[in-house]
Order: C-alpha cells, then structure tokens, then sequence
C-alpha cells in the first residue's frame, strides 16, 4: 500500500520549504499580525495572585470610568453567561474561563478589562479592586484531591512479580515542564448579537474535541460557534491545545460589551496560565529474571493536572496506555492511575504528551536492573525487545505496533554512538576519578492518537453507559480551478512542521506537476472546512492521517481526471485542459460525473477500537521507535553536566521528506535536553510561581546544546497510506531519560530526578 | 510626534512616550514582521536594526527613535529577491515556525558586516536569541555558510 | 506587559539632565536593558524618564592616571572597553550580542543587580564612579557604592556621568559560572594582582559584589568561609559556598 518512493516521486525528497518565503521576509500571517474584524478592541486579563483564595469583592468601578476602557467582564459574569467546561472525569469544581467565588492557581482570570489599546486595559487592570481571602493551597500531589483512580492489570504481573530473581523497585518523578512556543497565545472573538453566532480567530492547534468543548460552555450549538485559524502559528508543541479556555472568556467579553475583543497573551501570563505538561510521580516495580528477562512492570502513579482536570485531561495519563509495555515483550502489566488536583495551572498537552513521564520510568528501571544484574544496560534492552518477526505486535494494554526492526535500530546506535569505545573510555576515565557516564534509552514512539483512549478513565459499566469514542480521521481537499490552478486545503494547523510542503509533495506525484504549482490553505475554518472531531496538529498524527487524507483526496481527482481522459478517448489532455472541460464544459463529462474538479476525502487510520471490556486499548495507530545514547562527562566540584555525544537512531517508517524529519528530530531533541538539563517550572511553598519570565524559566539557548548524531531506518506502516509514521515526539521521551541514565551512571547513583542542573547534581554528588 | 526612516521610507507619526518601539513598527506602521516573544529582552525576537545596530525593539520607546534610520526583516530582500542569507536559512532548513526568524536575521546581519564570525562565534550570538523548534544548529550552518566559515 | 504612563524628557547636556533628575519621580533611561523589562512589567512606575541617550559629550573613553575613564553612553559592546584587561575578560559574559549593543557600562553599575559582572568588576579594580546632581560633582568608590540587590549609595537625584577602572600595573583572572551562556552568574570570582598586591572579590552569591581577604594557602576555602550565600531559585547556599570555593581558586590560579 502507499506511493512507490523513488527517485522520480517527489515524496521521499528533502525540498525546500514551501512556507520559508514568506517567513524570511517577514510575511507570515500570525494571530497579532491579523486584523480579521474592524472596530476590535483590546483586552487585559485581572488574574488572582493567590493561589487559592476565596474571591470576597470584585469592583471595577474605578475602571469603567477610566477614559477609552469599553467595559469590564467580571468571573460572576462569565458564571452567568456560560456553563463550566465538559471534563474528562467527574470533579468535584467546575470550571469556567474566569474564576468566581475561588480562585485555584495564582494567574487564573479574575476579570477582563476592554479598552481603546492594550496599554490602556492595563491600566484599567489596575483600578478593579479585589479583595481576596487567602486559603490553604494544596501543592503535593500525593496529598491533592484524587479526582479519577483507576487500575488495570493485564497478565499476572503479582505471579510474575513473586516469581521473580530480582525486582527492582523506585520511584520515578517528572517535573512539571512545557514546550514554551515563542509566540504566546492570540484570540479575536466577535459575538455577533444578530444572529447568536461567535466568530473567532485564534492561534489553536487542536483536537478539534475542544471546538465542542468550548461551544458548550458557550451554550452555542456547535454551528454557531465558528472557529478559525491564523496563516501561521509560532510554534506550539501541544501548549496551544488550551487556547480554547480563552477563546471562551473573549467570547463572553464580546458578547457583554457588544464590541470585538482581541487578546494577545503576554510571556509573563504564558508561563503563568496557559497550560503545561503534567508533573508525575511514579512508583514503579519491574521484575527480572536472573537472565535479564523482564516479567513484569507495575506502575503507580500520581498525575498532577493542576487546579482543574480540564479537557483534554487525563489524556496526558491515557495516551500512552497502549505503550505501557514500552519496546518490551513484556506481558504483564499492571498501572494504578491517580489524577490529582493542585493549586497549578492546569495542564494539558505538551510535546511528547506522556511518553516522557512514562519511559523516564521503564528505561530508568531498566538500568537498574542492568545494575544489580550485572548486565551491560544496552544488552538488557537487547535481551527484551521486541522481535522484528512479532509485528503487528499487540501489546498487552491493547497497543497495535504496526512494524519495526528494534534490534536492528539499537545496532545501529551502538555503532554509529561507538558504544564500545566509549565503555572503554569510561573505563579509563574511573580509574582516573574522572565521572564519566553512558546511558540508553529505547522508545516507542506512538503516533496519531484513537480518540477513544480517554474514555480509559471511565470503566467499562461507564463506557457501556455512554456514547464509545474512538478512531482519527482527517479531511482534506484537494480542487483544481477552471484555470488549473491545484488548491489543497487540510485542517492540521502546522506550526512549522512544513505540512504544506509535504502536502504539495503528495500532490504534485498524484496529478504529475511539481510542488510549485500546489497552493496548500492549512488554515481551519469550522464553518467552511472539512474537519473532524479529531483534526489538529497533536499527537504527531500528520505523516499518517493528515497526509493520508491529502494523499486519498489527490488520488479522487487524479482518477476523476484519468476518467475524463477515457472518456474523451485522449490520454494527452493536458490537467489545464481537463479542468477546463470539467468547468466550461460539462456536456463532455461522462454519465453520472459531477462538474468541476473538487474532491473531499475522509481517511481514518484503521485499528483504533474504542476500549474493550477489559480496558485494553490502541491508543495509537503508529508506532515508530528511537535508539538514543548519551555520553557524558560530570564535574566534580561544580556539578556540570557535559554532554560529550549523543546519537539517535529513528525509525519514522517512510520518511515524506527528510529535511523536515531531521527538522523535528532536533526540535524533539532541544525539547528533550531542556526537560534534562535546565527547565521547570517551580512553584514555591506558597503556590506563587517562581519560573515566571524568561529569566528564570530557562530555554536551553544555541551554545547550551550538545550536537546531536542522527541514524535513520525505515520500516514502513502497514496502516497508513503512505508507509509514514508520525514523528516529533519522540525525542522528547528519549532524550531526559538517555541523559539522566547517563549521569547516574557517571554519579554511581540510583536516584536521580530531573532537570540536572549544576546545582542539583552537585548535592547529589554530596549525599 | 516622531520622524525616522525604516526600511528606506520615511515615516512621520504620533507616538506617546510609553509605546514600545515593537509595537510601533508592527501596529502603528503595520510592519508586523517584526515579533514579540517575551517584551523583556530576553527571546530576541524583536530585534531590528537602528542606525545600523542590532537592538531589542521592546526594550526601546518609540519616541527614542526619533530622526533614527531602521532596518527591519521586511527590508532584507534586495530588488524583491531573498538576501543571500535569507535564501541560506532556506536551504538549511533553518526556519521552521518562523517565529524567531526576522530577530536571528537581524542580528546576523550585524554580525556578518564584521569580520567573518567562526561558529563559535555565531552560537555566542545566538545565545541571546530563542528559538523552541530548529534545534538551533540549522541556523548555525546558515550563518557560517554565508560567512564562509 | 505595558508600562504605566510617564513623561518623557530628552536633555541635550548634562545641566539639563540633572535639572530634570532634580523633580519627583525621575529616572534615568541609558540602555534600558535592564529598565525597560521593569516598565515592561510595572514593577517600577516612574513619573518621568530622563532620557539621556542625547546628552552631549557622554561616549569618551579615555586613560588617564593609570585607569580607564567611561562615558555614561559608552555601550558594553563599545570595543574601546576592551583595553583593560579585566573587562575584555567579563563583558562577554555580560549579557548577550545584542543586549550589549544597547546597555552601558555606567548604567550596569548604577543598576547594581547583585549578580552583575560589572560592579564586582569595578570594586575588584578599585574603580569609581562620577556622579552628577545640581549639587554639582562627587567621586564615590567602589567600596562606597554597592550596598545590596539594586540598591547603591547614588541619590535619587544623581546621574553618573563617568565610571573610572583602574589598570596600571594590574593583572586579573575572571571566573563565572553560570547555568546557560550569558546569564546573570550563579557565581562570580575574580582575583587581580600587583607587584605583591592581591586582591578577591566575589560576586553573585550575596546582596552586594564583595572583597574578600583571603589566606593564600587556601584561598578558596578560606573564600568560602567568608561568605554567608543567600541561595535562590537555581543555587542553595551550600552549593555558592561550593562556587566560591571552586572559582576563587580558579582565578587564582590563573594569575599565578
């Protein structure tokens, strides 16, 4: 199945970007750059500085009268004018876009002011006097409100685990983190009073679930709620999923005060109240045989999502349900999941969406075990993959790993990592004192997500009760103008992942141009495009379902255009002419033929089944797989890391253009290495955010980086039309565990947490 | 009211003295390739070039500039065609969202009117620029290609 | 992040500038690096800014009796700076590319942020300052000026006008460390030497840049046992006192 890849095909060629042009020149299309509606004004957002407090008084007197403000939108106004946000599991608060009677992180939304210009509002920000009673936050998670708790096992794990040689057991945390795009949230919202439609722009990256989800605390239909996407977005990595609480709260400004209401999201507010990655703490026990078998895993785990479970949520818990079983043949399994509220902002997705809390916790057990079993960590992980003569693998929590070669990837990183000498180097460098490390780590990398996996936090008499979720499917169109002119329009909302080029690649094969001649509109328009429940740019699900759309709707109209040509008897006829005919012409159409040359295509990726009675699940349709080695060296006196090398090996399956795979890789890799080495969010005792600006929330910066070793292999998936698996996310879930491996490995330490700044590895090295 | 010249054009216009110069050039002369990412001077997104040096827009009042020449990202294309470091970005693949991009050009082109800067060099400058999805090494190549180092 | 309003006032000299100092309310804007994000945020909200990135004749550096004299104006990136020894070695440390291409010298000192290269390296050097008012001219040392985080011993009132660094017969060794290239330090030393003359300073781990006596036995440690650390978000105490320790023998070494 899928496009011959070869020389004469343009997918498979590492182009040029479609999209650099007008970005280098400065003529990209972002959300603060669009005027979409005459007459906007501006907003400002009043937030709490508790975090927890009981709101006792709310006045914006002084504000409304303060010259060029429009008007004041106040939490009991949002209350009135809405219902809280639809979640993923019952809870106990609802949640709405401003705060009311209690406010539960310190940044949530107390009020909005409107004014003439930005700089305005915010003065008027500061004429609304609140009057706040402080309360008790809750900041431990172990001690937060367990809103969801639900546990699986799959085998015997408790058997394997009593019958095992050695069981390892430790606790895993990962920090709090995110992806930080440059650009910060933007929304213009327009209620139209008429008609009792809001129109909004808004930088959102999807799923498209929240469309629904921010349509019914807006009490609209989802008809009347139009929602629609800049040009170009400034990157998102997940964090933009969350947009949508906004696009509500501007919304109900628009509509209390009767005007447009543009927003755009300051840094200090991103870092404060936009969304994160969850913090988890993980309790883990893998049981070994003496021969480095691994038996069992049990995980227990407590996921922090912040003061509100907010949708997507628990998704960050669920999406890597399938992969609980990481690349191992494993096939007992068993996970307790406790969702726990604290006084954070709530999180939601975030580059890697699981995978990195996940495998911090196996491929750091795994090198324990190696430890105590005295195994090389390398050939542990060797004596456990699995199979490339298992695929399609089913995993015990339900997972379909649809191909690869794991053994043959390791290899490749052992060799291209020089794995070997540098364990001779290590030795070397012991016997001069010298902390030198090697770590590991191998990672599935799940792509395009089956929307049915969130229904995992329900059990199966709830499921059974409700409406069953599952699949991914994408839309896409592709229509050719009576001049000949080839649009395409899907409705992934790239934020520099290059989908428009690979698209024009797709294309251009199907109906024999180039890409040039393909003009690509990624931008979503709810009321205009075709879209599903699960569109958007997450879970890496491009390479397959987005693509695999394009690819089906190319293919409607390259056969249309072929059954024209039949038809007429003249296999010559040019695309400018056959679209010609199929416009000016339809008399000339065979029987039954529409006019015009527009095709719709829907693709769903196949084998995502809502969960079965057993919760088990396949929570992607995907599954690539990463080979990463770290070498590192620590400084004794000082507790630096350096990082010497670092190689990664992938397996994307067909790679549809290669310059954008190594793009992401990196991209996955600086992601990854920042989660390692230098960022986190903190909060002190208080629940006050301390990592509030750019100055103390550090992004790792060009000299920061180590240089990164990039291997490729293909295997292709059966699954999806073009052999393409998704990828981006998955060096965000090898790289702080390969890291972190290896510098407890440099430490001679079992327990090691991240970011492994100097400070923190020092007072490791002192215990 | 202000008078400076950006880009080779001359502007005349009103500016109270707490406008940021980034939001003057994006909203008062609607030159938005110029971009805000943080308005604390860290990210580097919002630098432009002001009687040839390469500054933090957000960090500067409009009115501060003030009978100053500005040079921004829209102003890089010569006779409409990409620059030869532009067209390096492109073919390094060293953009992706495209959001840190018109700073990193600004800046580097400062530094590649002195003397060709080694890679080191060039990291050390894009030390003061953020950018969350390249990986920063692309950009680097970019840089040193038009260097010729 | 808007400032709050304020009126704007660009002097041409320095009479006019200290004039426009001597009202309520006033602040000086040079590079702005660092005032501007406090506008920005509106952790300061001045009722007027002196702008005196116009003020005639503020850009000289010239040497004279045995140290480097620095205009108000002179900008970090200014290559003239780079001809005493201590400062060719802290200012690419000082910022960032561009950052330095706006920010000054002077205006780094007055800021006096306690984790700054530039005030422990005026007080290493046994600098001074030149500070202007309607009450005319004062010299204040090094030793006189920093007294804790963004707070130095200038009047409110007061424009420095010239920073002065003293180099003859000095050399020096700077050490930091900190988390990423270009931030503010996690820890600061630098060790200077004349003749038999030695001098520590240490910065970045208390309120103010601070000179230390050290037994040059030990020097790091007996550094270490000096300083009370104040710890923050990315270092304890234990671990400055642990930087001290390493950098101060660092820089010693150096100039051995």
């Amino acid at each position: 199945m899928g496009v011959a890849v070869g020389e004469k095909t343009w997918v498979g060629r590492a182009i040029e970007r479609l999209e650099d042009e007008p970005l280098l020149r400065g003529e990209g299309r972002f959300m603060d750059d669009l005027d979409p509606v005459p007459n906007a004004r501006h907003a400002a957002i009043l937030r709490s500085p508790l975090a927890h407090a009981r709101i006792v008084r709310l006045d914006a007197s002084r504000a409304l009268g303060h010259p060029g403000v429009v008007g004041v939108l106040t939490g009991a106004d949002v209350v009135a004018m809405s219902r809280p946000f639809p979640v993923g599991v019952e809870d106990t608060r609802p949640y709405y876009a401003a705060a009311h009677e209690t406010a539960r992180y310190a940044g949530e939304p107390v009020a909005v002011a409107v004014a003439r210009d930005r700089y305005a509002a915010e003065d008027a920000l500061e004429l609304i006097d609140v009057e706040y009673e402080p309360l008790e936050p809750v900041l431990d998670a172990e001690h937060g409100e367990v809103v969801s708790d639900r546990s699986f096992s799959y085998g015997d794990p408790g058997g394997a685990v009593a019958a095992a040689d050695l069981v390892v057991s430790g606790r895993f945390p990962f920090p709090r983190w995110s992806g930080v795009p440059l650009e910060c949230y933007g929304v213009v919202a327009d209620w139209n009073g008429a008609t009792g439609v809001l129109t909004a722009w808004a930088n959102f990256q999807g799923p498209f679930t929240l469309h629904s989800v921010a349509a019914a605390a807006l009490r609209l239909p989802g008809a009347r709620f139009r929602l629609i996407t800049p040009p170009d977005s400034g990157g998102s990595f997940g964090i933009k999923a969350a947009v949508y609480v906004y696009v509500v709260l501007m919304g109900l400004a628009s509509r209390k005060l009767g005007v447009p209401v543009r927003w755009t999201e300051d840094r200090l507010e991103h870092l404060a109240a936009s969304s994160a990655s969850t913090a988890r703490i993980t309790d883990v026990e893998a049981a070994f045989a003496a021969d480095g078998e691994l038996l069992a895993l049990r995980y227990d785990v407590f996921e922090d999502v912040g003061a509100y479970a907010r949708a997507p949520e628990p998704a960050t818990l669920y999406r890597m349900h399938g992969s609980l079983s990481g690349a191992y043949r494993v096939r007992n399994v068993a996970a307790r999941n406790r969702v726990v509220l604290t006084n954070r902002c709530p999180t939601a997705l975030n580059r890697g969406f699981g995978g990195p809390q996940l495998y911090f916790a196996i491929e750091r057990a795994m090198d324990l075990a190696a430890g105590r079993l005295g195994l090389d960590p390398a050939d542990l992980r060797r004596r456990n993959l699995i199979g490339a003569d298992e695929f399609p693998y089913r995993t015990p929590s339900g997972g379909l790993y649809d191909s690869g070669d794991y053994e043959a990837c390791l290899d490749e990183a052992l060799e291209l990592s020089r794995y070997r000498e540098r364990r001779a180097e290590q030795a070397s460098a012991r016997a001069d004192g010298r902390l030198y490390g090697v770590g590991v780590a191998c990672v599935v990398e799940p792509s395009i997500s089956n929307m049915g996996y969130i229904t995992l936090a329900q059990t199966p008499d709830e499921r059974a009760a409700g409406l069953p979720k599952s699949g991914n499917a994408e839309g896409a169109t592709v229509a050719i103008s009576p001049l000949g002119g080839i649009t395409v329009r899907v409705a992934t909302t790239p934020q520099g992942q290059g989908h428009r080029t690979v698209c024009a690649q797709i294309v251009a094969d199907a109906l024999g141009v180039s890409p040039a001649d393909v003009e690509v509109v990624t931008e979503v328009d709810t009321s205009t495009s075709a879209w599903t429940v699960a569109s958007g740019n997450y879970s890496s699900r491009f390479s397959g379902v987005g693509a695999g759309a394009v690819y089906l709707a190319a293919q409607k109209v390259a056969a249309k255009m072929q059954a024209i040509r039949d038809h007429l008897g003249d296999d010559s006829l040019s695309l400018r002419r056959v679209a010609g005919i199929a416009h000016w012409n339809p008399d000339a159409l065979p029987p039954g033929v529409e006019p015009g040359l527009h095709e719709t295509a829907f693709y769903a990726a196949p084998n995502l089944a809502p969960p079965d009675d057993d919760d088990r699940v396949a929570s992607s349709a995907a599954h690539g797989f990463i080979c990463d080695v770290a070498v590192v060296e620590v400084e004794q006196d000082t507790g630096r890391v350096r990082v010497l090398d670092y190689t990664t090996v992938h397996d994307a399956g067909r790679l549809l253009n290669p310059a954008l795979v190594d793009g992401q890789v990196r991209g996955g890799f600086a992601h990854g290495a920042g989660a390692a080495l230098f960022e986190r969010i903190v909060y002190d005792d208080e629940g006050n955010l301390l990592t509030s600006s750019f100055m103390d929330y550090l992004c790792p910066t060009a000299p920061d980086l180590p240089p990164l070793r990039i291997g490729h292999r293909e295997t292709p998936s059966p699954f999806t039309p073009l052999g393409a698996k998704g990828l981006g996310e998955g060096n965000t879930m090898s790289v702080p565990v390969a890291i972190a491996n290896a510098v407890a490995d440099a430490l001679g330490v079992e327990e090691i947490d991240l970011p492994l700044t100097p400070g923190r590895v020092w007072e490791l090295l002192q215990r | 009211m202000i008078e400076l010249v950006v880009n080779g054009r001359s502007y005349r216009e009103q500016a109270e003295p707490r406008l940021l110069l980034s939001d003057f050039l994006r909203h008062t002369l609607g030159l938005t390739g110029t971009h805000v990412g943080c308005e604390h001077g860290v990210c580097g997104a919002c630098t432009v070039r002001v009687d040839g040096v390469a500054v933090r827009s957000c960090l500067l009042l409009a009115v501060q500039t003030d009978g100053c020449t500005i040079e921004t990202v829209e102003g890089l294309a010569v006779d409409g065609e990409l620059n030869a470091l532009q067209r390096a970005f492109r073919q390094c693949h060293a953009l992706q969202c495209g959001f840190c991009t018109p700073g990193i050009l600004m800046a580097a082109s400062q530094l590649l009117e002195g003397p060709p800067p080694s890679r080191a060099e060039i990291a050390d400058m894009l030390s003061g620029h953020l950018c969350r999805c390249t990986g920063y090494e692309p950009i680097v190549e970019a840089i040193a290609r038009v260097a010729g180092t | 992040m808007k400032p709050a309003a304020f009126e704007y006032e660009r002097p041409s000299s320095v009479d006019e500038a200290v004039a426009a100092l001597g009202r309520d309310g006033a602040k000086v804007l040079a590079g702005g690096q660092s005032l501007v994000p406090a506008l920005n945020m509106r952790v300061i909200r001045p009722e007027r800014l002196v702008d005196i990135n116009r003020v005639f004749d503020l850009d000289n550096v010239a040497e004279t009796d045995g140290a480097l004299a620095v205009g108000a104006l002179v900008r970090q990136a200014d290559p003239r700076l780079r001809r005493h020894p201590l400062l060719a070695q802290a200012l690419p440390h000082v910022g960032h590319y561009v950052t330095r291409n706006r920010g000054t010298a002077c205006g780094s000192l007055a800021h006096a942020d306690a984790a700054a290269e530039l005030p422990l390296c005026l007080l290493l050097c046994g600098g001074s300052v030149v500070a202007a008012s309607a009450r005319g001219r004062r010299e204040i040392a090094a030793s006189e000026l920093f007294v804790g985080p963004y707070t130095t011993t200038l009047e409110p009132d007061e424009l420095v006008v010239e920073s002065r660094w003293p180099l003859d017969g000095w050399t020096f060794a700077f050490e930091e460390l900190a988390q990423r290239h270009g931030d503010y330090a996690l820890c600061i030393a630098a060790a200077a030497r004349r003749g038999d003359e030695r001098r520590i300073a240490v910065g970045a781990v208390t309120p103010a840049p601070a000179l230390l006596d050290v037994d040059s036995e030990r020097p790091g440690e007996s550094a270490a046992e000096q300083v009370e650390p104040w710890g923050n978000l990315h270092a304890s105490s234990a671990y400055q006192r642990q930087l001290v320790h390493v950098l101060v023998d660092r820089a010693v070494a150096r100039l051995a």
